[in-house]
Order: structure tokens, then C-alpha cells, then sequence
């Protein structure tokens, strides 16, 4: 099926479908991802430069892990809850998981709704996205204290190498802190949505300028992306 | 001969015309200013102020290399601190930050005939952000302490122990600090000039009609977007292992005869990190440099550059083939022999898309119509010095030649001349240049002239004594060289030679810095389009271009970049926006 060029004077140009016209798009003028807005190509573009961050990161601590002469605690029995008379391994972090995987699920309707202007259900569902991620955190925290408390520090532990404390609190609070920046974003734009900034063309506070529907789904990329990390992260530290 | 293509060819308009801040106050207008070109001017002012701090050090050091024992106040100690800023400021602050910064937010908007970069705030974030860099940066001079002696590498364990200066008071904290918002503004900035490049060129304009310079411009924020992340990694972790007492770089250690709390880390990984970082970091200066400096010699010599297509591939392939070299730099960390010989054939493969360009140049001057105005100078400077300590480079790219002469004198010259050197007289070239669009006049050419030939050979009289200094074995980093038995009494004296040089040279850029603002106001008129220059920049209704760049409507681009000397054509130019077709260009079909 042969693609379109939407263009500003409306009319749509056509376009070869395939690997053609990819060598099209980028030897014409004006755009080389045809369609593709300036905030989404930049949000792209920011992600595959985190993705190094996060590669570096989670490089580091593999090295470290497969490097060191001292035992690396067991994650399984690190990351138990005692929960009704028995360790259950990982329960917490399964439950982190299925929390945050959720949130892209709310977020995806969100971003839908947003195309559609309905107001009321995005600003709804970007709130919701916005809790499931402050649940996360909130969760983390727990496990942060629980850990603490167990003599967990950056620099030594009870059960081992030195090095999985140190990798744990600053791979997972590199996350965390992505979740909670795009916390905060959920809900500056949710207020847009909620407040009709998009349809009014109010002014940002900061920038200046006029936003529109767009910012969720830009907003929801970042999302996506946070999450599709945390799974990195859960297979790399805890499984392994 | 001329018949004007229909308009109704150009594709029509994509986006509409973006929406442009426009100031209400002084303030918005020059000092929190979200113009590109007004941000590039704060970039170049920043990185050149900065510059110059770095230039001050390296004289320190000559100081005390050339005459050992004369100056008290350059202590061991102090000697390291001048070091390691001294290389700092110069690779990141102010070469990555002027070629980017400076030049990229300036050129890219004109260039690619777009109104501003796609997010002005976002842009002028980056820019405050990189002023909160070097002011923490700064601020480490001011510590107790002082700045940070390790060496600009910050190679662990030494980089936070006690014995290094800085080791365990504030000054590797400040620094590295200082890098990591350094990395977090230029990834700010970054992020516009890539999104301004492929998605906001104007109409006509196809990526295969862009000038070089934005060519390499573009390639190297890409690489720089790719690059950073690892530097960013190794400076929070060595910031956790200085601040927190992790061990991610620290193995166990003994210190003044104390075994310190640390253990299990690879100070190897370190050097990954770091060179994976630092290795395109040197063709994220020179790809620039590339670009620009073939955009003069075009200019310069009237003539389209040669092979623009390869000249383009030779750019993109460079940026890639950087990402597979870095071990290059560890040679002697004690990695395996085979990791060295991959890296080897890497380093060396790089030569073959260097080479093209340096061909294409020089086929460039061919039969050229060749005005030596002060920016050719300068380019042609620039080729003769990258050739040099691009030979160089294939010594030290090969195992068995660089064990012998790693950390000696050699290494300093080799890439002194080829990041130092080279990409500086670009960016003087480039600043000759671009200047008349920037404030309406000219440089003044005798002290153009003064400081290119006192720039120019002065820099070989420094670094050509260091590479036969290097090849007798005198190492590098010493603070003192007077009991060093492989150094013969002549090389003494031309030590002390090295450092004269380098006063001379240093006090020619004064004359520069002179030159600068004595021409704003006392400078010839320039008019629009001093150098008949075929790109955008040159075309704006304005000079200095006003905010917004193009006046009411964008130009459309109806050819490449390089249609100088046309047969039949009426001047020996033809603007990028000049409709119509004049059968003989040479732009690729």
C-alpha cells in the first residue's frame, strides 16, 4: 500500500511503500521521517541516547557481577517476602512489574482517547498512568527501606560481593527516577488535557507556546520507553 | 542559457512556519534569549572565556617544563591541576562546545533555511546549563584543595585517592559534577540540532544539498547523542565510589600503608567506559572541522568540492567506524593481545575515509581559481597539520609501535596536532569566515594575516621538537624533566625552545581576541555576501540576520551548495536559492 506525505497546503502526496520508499523519504526535501512531528523525532532520538545510559549502565554491573571473587547474593532470597509463614521469591518485584506494565496499558488508552479529544477519559487515564507509576516508586521505596534495614548499603552487604549493593541502588534508582520525572510530567499534562490547553491553544507557562493533543503521545513514548527498561532491569538483576 | 524551473516543481510546504518567541524585553532578547544565533554567540563567548583559562595553563606548564626550579608557585601538585584542567577545558569545554554550541547553533538554522531550531527553549536551556557546567568547573579553582589532579583522563584508583590533588578534597566532586551537566546541557542542545537537520530543512533542500558543514556538524551531535552516555555512566559511578564508597573502579588497595574499605572494582571498566566515550569524542571535533574546512576551500577556491557524495559517505563512515576503536587507547592496560589487534585493524581502517577527504581537498585546489584570503589560509593550514598528525596516528595505531611510545612526549604531539591543532585553525578559519555575517564587517586583515602566520608556524616550532623529544623516550606528565638521563643536552635547550614557542603563540591569540572587538565596530562593511558564497546564510535579506532568520518568506533551494565556476553562468556563483538551470553544474544526478 502506497503511503502519503500529508503536506500544509492539504493535499496528500503519494509515496513507493516499501524500502523505496524509504530511499525516498530520505533523499527528499523538508523531512526525512515523513509525518513524523518535530516533538516525536526528538523524543525518538532522546530515547536511543538514554537507551546508551541505560546499556552503559547495566554493562557495568554485568561486568561487575561476572568479574568479582566474591559470592553475588542470590536475588531470590534477597528479594523474598515472608508472607504467610513462607519466602516467596521475587513477589514483590513481580507485583512492581505487573503494576508498571499496566500503566503502559492505561497510558496506550490514554494516547487513544487523545487522538479522539475526549478530554474527560484522557486527562482520567493519564492520571490513572500517573498513579500506577507513583505505586511503583511507592514500592520501591518499600523494598529500598526493607533492604536498608537488612544492612543493605552502597558499600557492603551481609551476604557478599560489594558491588551488588552499589549496582543495585544506582541502577534502580536511575529508573526510579525516570518513573518519577515521568510522573510529574503525566500530571502537568493531564492538567493541560483536563483544562482544555490543547483546544484553547493557551500558552505554556515556560515556553511560551501553544501545545496540542500530540504531547500525550510523546508523553506516552517516554512511557513506554521507561518501562520497556524496567524489563531490561528485572531480567538482568533479578532473574539472572 | 538560462530557463527558470516552474516553482510548481519545488514540492509544496509540509509544515506550516513555526511559531517564533519574539521578544518583549532587553533581557529576552540578549541574555535569556531563545535565538539560535544570539545562543551561539553566548556558546562561542563562553567556550572562548574558558579557552582562555585552558591557555594561561598550558603556559603555566611551559613554564615549568622549559625552566624547571625558576617558579615556585607551579609545585608538583599544581603542575597536575594544570594538567588535567588544562586538557579538559580545551577537548569538552571549549572545542566540543564552540563547534557544536558556537557553530552548529549558528549554521544549522541559516543552512538548512529554517527559522530557528525546532525547540528554541529547549535550546536555550542547553546553553545555561553549559554556563552551570563551566561554573562549577570553575568554582573547583576556588576550592579547598584546588581542581582535581588527575590528569584529563580521571583514570582510577588515582583519580580519588589522597595522593592526587583534588583525590579526596572537592576537586574531582566539582569535576565531575561539572561533566555530568555538561552532558545533561548538550544533550539539550544536541537533540535540536539533529531534529533541525532532518526534519525542518525547507523546501528543495534534500539532504544530499546540504554543505558539508552541516554534514559534519550533524554526524557529530548524532555521535556526541551516542558518545556522552558512557561518560555519563563512568562520572556518576566514580562520583558513587568518591562520595558513597562504592567499588565499581576501586580493587582493594593499600594506601600510606593502610588497606582502604574499597575492593573488587575494575578500574578497566573505567577505561572503557571512558575511551568509549573518548575516542569519537575526537572525531566529534573533527567531523565538524571536516565539514567546515571544506566549505572554505570551495569558497575560497572557486570551485565545487570534489566527490561531494564520497566526501559525505567518508563523513558518516567515520562516525561509525569511531565506535570500534576505542581500546586504541589501552594498549598498554594490560588487556588481551587480541583485543589489540582487533582495535589495530579498526584504528587503521579509518585511514582509508580520512584519506578520501584529504584527496578530495587537495583535487579540490586543483586548477582552483585559489584566493588566499585569510580563511583559505587557515584551511589550507589545516590540511597540512591533519595530514601530519594523521601520520602520526598510524604509528601509534599499531600494537608494537605504540607500547614503546605510549605516555612519552610523542602521544602530547600526535594529538596536539591532530584534535589541538587542527580543528583550531578550522575554527579561526571558520570565524574569519563566518564574522562579516555575524556583525555586518570584517576582520581586519593584517592582523589576520599576523595572527595566521604566527599561529600557523608557531604551532609547528611547539610540537615538532616534542615529537623527537617523545621519540628519545622522555616521558610525559613529568613535572620535571632536568635529571632525565635520555635527554641529551640540546634536547634541553629545546625544551626550553617548546616554551618560548608556546608564549609566542599564546600572545598571538591576543592579538585575535583584539581583532574581535576592534572590528565590530571599526571593521570594513561587509555588505551581504562578502565571499559571493553560495549557501543560505549568505542570502538572508539581513546582515546580521534578523530573528527569524529569512524575512517573510523562506528561500526555496533549487541547487547543491557548490555551484561555483559554472560555465555559462553569469557570476562565478550561483546562490542555492537562484531558480533556473545552467546546464554545466556538477551536481550529482
Amino acid at each position: 500500500m502506497a503511503d502519503t506525505t500529508l503536506t500544509h497546503t492539504g493535499q496528500a502526496q503519494p509515496r513507493p511503500a516499501g524500502l523505496q520508499g524509504v530511499a525516498a523519504d530520505w533523499s527528499s526535501d523538508q523531512r526525512a521521517f515523513k509525518n513524523v512531528s518535530w516533538g516525536k523525532a526528538m523524543m525518538w532520538i532522546f530515547l536511543l541516547s538514554d537507551t546508551f545510559v541505560f546499556g552503559c549502565f547495566l554493562l557495568s554491573y554485568m561486568t561487575a557481577r561476572m568479574s568479582t571473587r566474591v559470592p553475588w547474593p542470590n536475588p531470590s532470597e534477597v528479594f523474598a517476602l515472608h508472607i504467610g509463614g513462607s519466602n516467596i521469591p521475587l513477589i514483590l518485584i513481580a507485583i512492581m512489574t505487573f503494576v508498571l506494565i499496566s500503566s503502559s496499558g492505561t497510558m496506550a488508552m490514554a494516547v487513544n482517547f487523545g487522538y479522539r479529544h475526549d478530554r474527560r477519559k484522557t486527562a482520567i487515564l493519564m492520571i490513572l498512568t500517573a498513579a500506577l507509576g507513583a505505586t511503583f516508586v511507592g514500592m520501591q521505596a518499600f523494598e529500598w527501606t526493607k533492604l536498608i534495614t537488612e544492612g543493605v548499603r552502597p558499600w557492603g552487604n551481609p551476604w557478599g560481593a560489594a558491588q551488588f549493593g552499589s549496582s543495585f541502588f544506582m541502577i534502580t534508582g536511575f529508573h526510579g527516577t525516570h518513573v518519577t520525572f515521568g510522573v510529574i510530567f503525566l500530571i502537568i499534562v493531564a492538567r493541560k488535557v483536563w483544562r482544555g490547553d490543547y483546544e484553547t491553544g493557551r500558552p505554556g507557562f515556560f515556553t511560551s507556546r501553544r501545545g496540542r493533543y500530540e504531547h500525550v503521545e510523546i508523553m506516552g513514548l517516554y512511557w513506554h520507553f521507561v518501562d520497556l527498561v524496567w524489563v531490561f532491569i528485572f531480567a538482568f538483576f533479578y532473574l539472572w | 542559457m538560462v530557463d527558470i524551473t516552474p516553482a510548481d516543481t519545488v514540492p509544496p510546504a509540509e509544515v506550516a512556519e513555526m511559531e517564533l518567541y519574539h521578544p518583549h524585553s532587553w533581557w529576552t532578547k540578549y541574555v535569556f534569549s531563545q535565538d539560535a544565533k544570539v545562543i551561539a554567540i553566548q556558546y562561542s563567548a563562553t567556550a572562548t572565556a574558558i579557552g582562555m583559562v585552558a591557555l594561561v595553563l598550558s603556559w603555566m606548564m611551559r613554564l615549568q617544563l622549559g625552566f624547571p626550579g625558576t617558579f615556585d608557585f607551579i609545585t608538583p601538585e599544581a603542575y597536575y591541576q594544570f594538567i588535567t584542567m588544562h586538557g579538559m577545558i580545551m577537548v569538552i569545554y571549549l572545542l566540543t562546545a564552540l563547534f557544536l554550541g558556537g557553530f552548529g547553533n549558528y549554521l544549522i538554522p541559516l543552512m538548512v533555511g529554517a527559522r530557528d531550531m525546532v525547540f528554541p527553549y529547549v535550546n536555550m536551556l542547553s546553553y545555561w546549563i553549559y554556563l552551570l557546567a563551566v561554573l562549577v568547573l570553575v568554582s573547583s579553582f576556588f576550592a579547598p584543595g584546588g581542581p582535581t589532579g588527575a590528569g584529563w583522563t580521571l583514570y582510577p584508583p588515582q583519580a580519588i585517592m589522597t595522593g592526587t590533588p583534588g583525590g579526596q578534597d572537592w576537586g574531582i566532586i566539582l569535576m565531575l559534577v561539572s561533566l555530568i551537566l555538561f552532558i545533561i546541557g548538550f544533550t539539550m542542545g544536541g537533540l535540536n540540532y539533529v531534529v533541525t537537520v532532518l526534519q525542518a530543512r525547507t523546501r528543495g533542500m534534500t539532504l544530499m544539498r546540504l554543505p558539508l558543514t552541516v554534514w559534519g556538524i550533524f554526524t557529530a551531535t548524532v555521535m556526541a547523542l551516542l558518545a556522552f552516555p558512557a561518560l555519563f555512566v563512568a562520572c556518576v559511578m566514580m562520583l558513587f565510589d568518591r562520595a558513597l564508597g562504592t567499588s565499581f573502579f576501586m580493587p582493594a588497595i593499600v594506601e600510606m600503608g593502610e588497606q582502604l574499605q574499597h575492593g573488587g572494582g575494575s578500574p578497566i571498566l573505567f577505561q572503557h567506559l571512558f575511551w568509549f566515550f573518548g575516542h569519537p569524542e575526537v572525531y566529534i571535533v573533527a567531523l565538524p572541522a571536516f565539514g567546515i574546512v571544506s566549505d572554505l576551500i570551495s569558497t575560497h577556491a572557486r570551485k565545487n568540492i570534489f566527490g561531494y557524495r564520497m566526501m559525505v559517505w567518508a563523513i558518516v563512515g567515520i562516525g561509525a567506524l569511531s565506535f570500534v576503536v576505542w581500546a586504541h587507547h589501552m594498549y598498554v592496560s594490560g588487556m588481551h593481545p587480541y583485543f589489540g589487534f582487533f582495535f589495530a585493524t579498526t584504528t587503521l581502517i579509518i585511514a582509508v575515509p580520512t584519506a578520501i577527504k584529504v584527496y578530495n581537498w587537495v583535487l579540490t585546489l586543483w586548477r582552483g581559481d585559489i584566493h588566499l584570503t585569510i580563511p583559505m589560509l587557515f584551511a589550507l593550514a589545516f590540511i597540512v597539520t591533519f595530514v601530519n598528525g594523521g601520520l602520526t596516528g598510524l604509528f601509534l595505531g599499531n600494537v608494537v609501535v605504540d607500547v614503546p611510545l605510549s605516555d612519552t612526549m610523542f602521544v602530547v604531539a600526535h594529538f596536539h596536532m591532530v584534535m589541538g591543532v587542527a580543528p583550531i585553525l578550522v575554527i579561526f578559519g571558520a570565524i574569519y569566515h563566518w564574522y562579516p555575517k555575524v556583525t555586518g564587517r570584517m576582520l581586519n586583515e593584517a592582523m589576520g594575516q599576523f595572527h595566521f602566520w604566527v599561529t600557523f608556524l608557531g604551532a609547528y616550532l611547539i610540537f615538532f621538537p616534542m615529537h623527537y623529544i617523545g621519540l628519545m623516550g622522555v616521558p610525559r606528565r613529568y613535572n620535571e624533566l632536568t635529571d632525565m638521563t635520555v635527554m641529551t643536552e640540546s634536547a634541553h635547550d629545546l625544551n626550553s625552545f617548546i616554551s618560548i614557542m608556546a608564549f609566542l603563540v599564546g600572545f598571538a591569540q591576543v592579538v585575535f581576541l583584539f581583532n574581535l572587538i576592534w572590528s565590530i565596530r571599526h571593521g570594513r562593511e561587509a555588505g551581504g555576501n562578502p565571499w559571493r558564497a553560495t549557501t543560505l546564510e549568505w542570502q538572508t535579506p539581513q546582515t546580521p540576520p534578523a530573528h527569524g532568520n529569512f524575512g517573510k518568506e523562506l528561500p526555496i533551494v533549487y541547487r547543491w551548495a557548490y555551484d561555483y565556476s559554472v560555465p555559462g553562468a553569469k557570476e562565478d556563483f550561483i546562490p542555492q536559492n537562484m531558480p533556473g538551470s545552467f546546464g554545466s553544474s556538477r551536481e550529482p544526478a
